[in-house]
């Protein structure tokens, strides 16, 4: 078609001066060839097919923000799982002839990490310990790096169960809320309204106090008022979708309620949810860290973000290290997560579309 | 406008009744006596439970206590004898109420400031540094933060005091270790809010009349933005609620939030649960407040049970 164009254009003898003659003398009606028109062509589409997923994961691609924060999630997800076996300590073992020790990394001496202490005696030297420990050790003399990535595996443990049993809760509920409608809608909306008003601070209190302090217990606290978020934003996004011409047609064409609700509704659901999750995790993260700061977390010897976080706050003043390293992840973590979510809501959303 | 005032009273009501329930269930469901003492005898302990009316029905002993707390009567502390829960919160109020107000507004405002410079001067590095800082503020928990403000500010620089309460120069790192979040919130609702109406037709209108530009931002956008504003109270006072809990720990303010760990450490149930309904109706009371204040500001809002068409 366009070859046809160039042809055309090199056929017409274009007006040297604009000014002097007018356009109209000089091209005259029988210099224009109409364009042959293939009609089969016309619906063709011309870019690559993208899904609605593609498309956003392309445009989450184009956030710097978002990638640097996946990258950051994945090292960290990847040392919280390799960590604590790559020292040769567990992170429960004790070593009285250690303690105390400032970090020491072989190579990194120049960032600090030099194991000197907050006199600038270096404590490797004067007690003759060969071996390093790359964030030091605590007051029982136990390997820090290895508690720190055990603590951050424990931390995104409690938070992606929470997230987990939020989605399962919250999407059933929601769902079911939703889609029958009517009557029962009218009730479990009520309940959800009771429910929401209630500060979710103050269950989680209540529950870590009766039951025995643990990784469930922290779980159970957290998802008992966490799910009604999530329940919230299925059902309004199951309410929009139900009332589309789509679902209608799917259901005039006799679809059975399980094959509209797999089928149709929740993939098309599913974009705030993973939002909603990705919220969930960091407040998760967040919770741990706060009942473990304020004595309600697990227990020693257990590590997690948050007990690490408090130990370091303990002997901040002579081994600021303790607080450190722990402060860091725990921060870097919360920051990519909420960083992540953000994107994925851009890019997910159609309206934020150029 | 009546009807609706009613029914956010009945919610607010309902929910009230819940967490007293709940809590009132879940304090039985504890394991072992408050009197956790081995040289209590048989009969010590009986006269013991006899004067807190431990050895009645769980029945009646739920009706005493709805009945206690509607008069505002939250029971006696199990740790400091002859002492009521109600006078432990009312004695530790002050200090908790102060820097959360201070908190509130100064975070208020420097989140404000941030916020419309951020929206005023969309794309430009003033923007992206408030946003970045937005993000860092909402990210990094208050107690990481709270902590590094004590070693520096307080320990390595000398500039403030680190830690306790005797005079006005205590409160300001407190506050400001509190307001880190409320500035982050705060910074980043008017930015997205004031994006928004900047786009809408009745600023283009208000432009297009000839009305200049720091007229347009002020009398249309920025009231405009602020409205929603009001709807972040809630949240906030439960973000400076928790932040409380362990920014007094960690500063040693005699406030409830340090009463609480306290609390928590002797296992003195009592003061807990007593802290916790507190907060809890200071959280619901505001909520309920936020509504009203919004459905007043704003007179989009339909305040006749919410069928609104959209």
């Amino acid at each position: 078609m366009s070859m046809e164009l160039e042809k055309n254009k090199n056929n017409v003898q274009l007006p040297q001066s604009v000014s002097t003659v007018s356009p109209r003398d000089t091209i005259s009606d029988d210099l224009f060839v109409p364009e042959p028109v293939d009609s089969s062509l016309q619906e063709q589409i011309s870019g690559p097919m993208k899904s609605v997923w593609q498309d956003a994961w392309q445009r989450l691609l184009k956030n710097k923000g978002a990638v640097l924060s996946m990258i950051m999630i994945v090292l960290i997800t990847f040392l919280a799982l390799v960590g604590p076996q790559m020292s040769g300590r567990t992170y429960d073992e004790q070593n009285l002839l250690f303690t105390n020790l400032p970090p020491k990394v072989a190579g990194l001496e120049w960032l600090g990490l030099d194991g000197r202490d907050n006199n600038g005696v270096d404590q490797y030297e004067k007690r003759g310990i060969t071996e390093n420990f790359w964030f030091g050790t605590d007051e029982f003399g136990r390997d820090l790096w290895t508690r720190v990535w055990k603590g951050t595996q424990i931390s995104l443990l409690i938070a992606s169960l929470a997230a987990i049993l939020d989605l399962i809760i919250g999407v059933a509920y929601g769902g079911i809320s939703a889609f029958y409608g009517g009557k029962l809608d009218n009730v479990m909306q009520r309940i959800i309204e009771v429910l929401v008003g209630i500060p979710n601070l103050i269950v989680i209190i209540l529950f870590i106090l009766i039951l025995e302090p643990g990784i469930f217990s922290i779980v159970l606290a957290m998802i008992v008022t966490g799910w009604v978020s999530m329940a919230r934003v299925v059902r309004g996004q199951i309410l929009q979708i139900k009332a589309q011409e789509f679902v209608i047609a799917s259901k005039a064409l006799g679809a059975s309620n399980s094959r509209l609700i797999v089928k149709h509704l929740l993939p098309n659901a599913i974009g705030p949810i993973l939002v909603t999750i990705m919220f969930t995790i960091p407040s998760a993260i967040f919770f741990e860290a706060f009942l473990s700061f304020i004595g309600l977390g697990l227990q020693p010897p257990l590590a997690s973000l948050g007990m690490l976080i408090q130990d370091g706050y303990v002997a901040m003043r002579y081994f600021s290290y303790k607080l450190v390293f722990p402060g860091i992840i725990i921060s870097v973590l919360m920051i990519s997560f909420n960083l992540l979510a953000d994107g994925l809501r851009d890019a997910l959303d159609p309206r934020m579309k150029k | 406008m009546g009807a609706y005032l009613l029914r956010r009273l009945g919610y607010m009501l309902v929910t009230l009744i819940v967490i007293a329930t709940a809590t009132f269930f879940l304090m039985k469901m504890l394991p072992g006596t408050p009197f956790n003492n081995d040289r209590l005898n048989e009969q010590q302990l009986a006269n013991l439970n006899a004067k807190y009316g431990l050895d009645q029905p769980v029945a009646i002993q739920y009706l005493k206590y709805m009945s206690n707390l509607v008069q505002g009567d939250l029971g006696d502390s199990y740790k400091y004898v002859g002492r009521s829960v109600t006078e432990v919160i009312s004695e530790r109020i002050g200090p908790s109420a102060l820097i959360g107000f201070q908190a509130l507004v100064l975070g208020t405002l420097i989140g404000l400031v941030l916020g419309v410079t951020s929206a005023l001067r969309h794309n430009s590095v003033l923007d992206y540094t408030s946003v970045t800082l937005a993000v860092l503020g909402m990210s990094i928990p208050s107690f990481v933060f709270a902590a590094l403000l004590q070693y520096y500010v307080g320990l390595k620089w000398g500039l403030l005091p680190p830690a306790l309460w005797k005079g006005y120069e205590y409160t300001i790192l407190p506050t400001l270790a509190l307001s880190v979040t409320v500035i982050a919130t705060v910074a980043r609702f008017i930015r997205t809010e004031m994006l928004d109406v900047i786009s809408q037709d009745y600023v283009l209108t208000a432009r297009a009349k000839g009305l200049n530009n720091g007229k347009v931002i002020i009398r249309h956008v920025l009231r405009n933005a602020l409205i929603p504003v009001v709807t972040m109270l809630g949240p906030l006072a439960i973000n400076i609620m928790t932040g409380t809990l362990v920014i007094e720990k960690i500063f040693s303010v005699p406030g409830l939030g340090e009463q609480f760990s306290l609390s928590v450490i002797v296992n003195d149930y009592s003061v807990i649960m007593g802290i916790t309904l507190f907060y809890s109706f200071l959280f619901i009371f505001m909520v309920f407040l936020v509504d009203i204040l919004y459905g007043l500001l704003d007179p989009r809002i339909n305040l006749r049970g919410g069928k609104q068409k959209g």
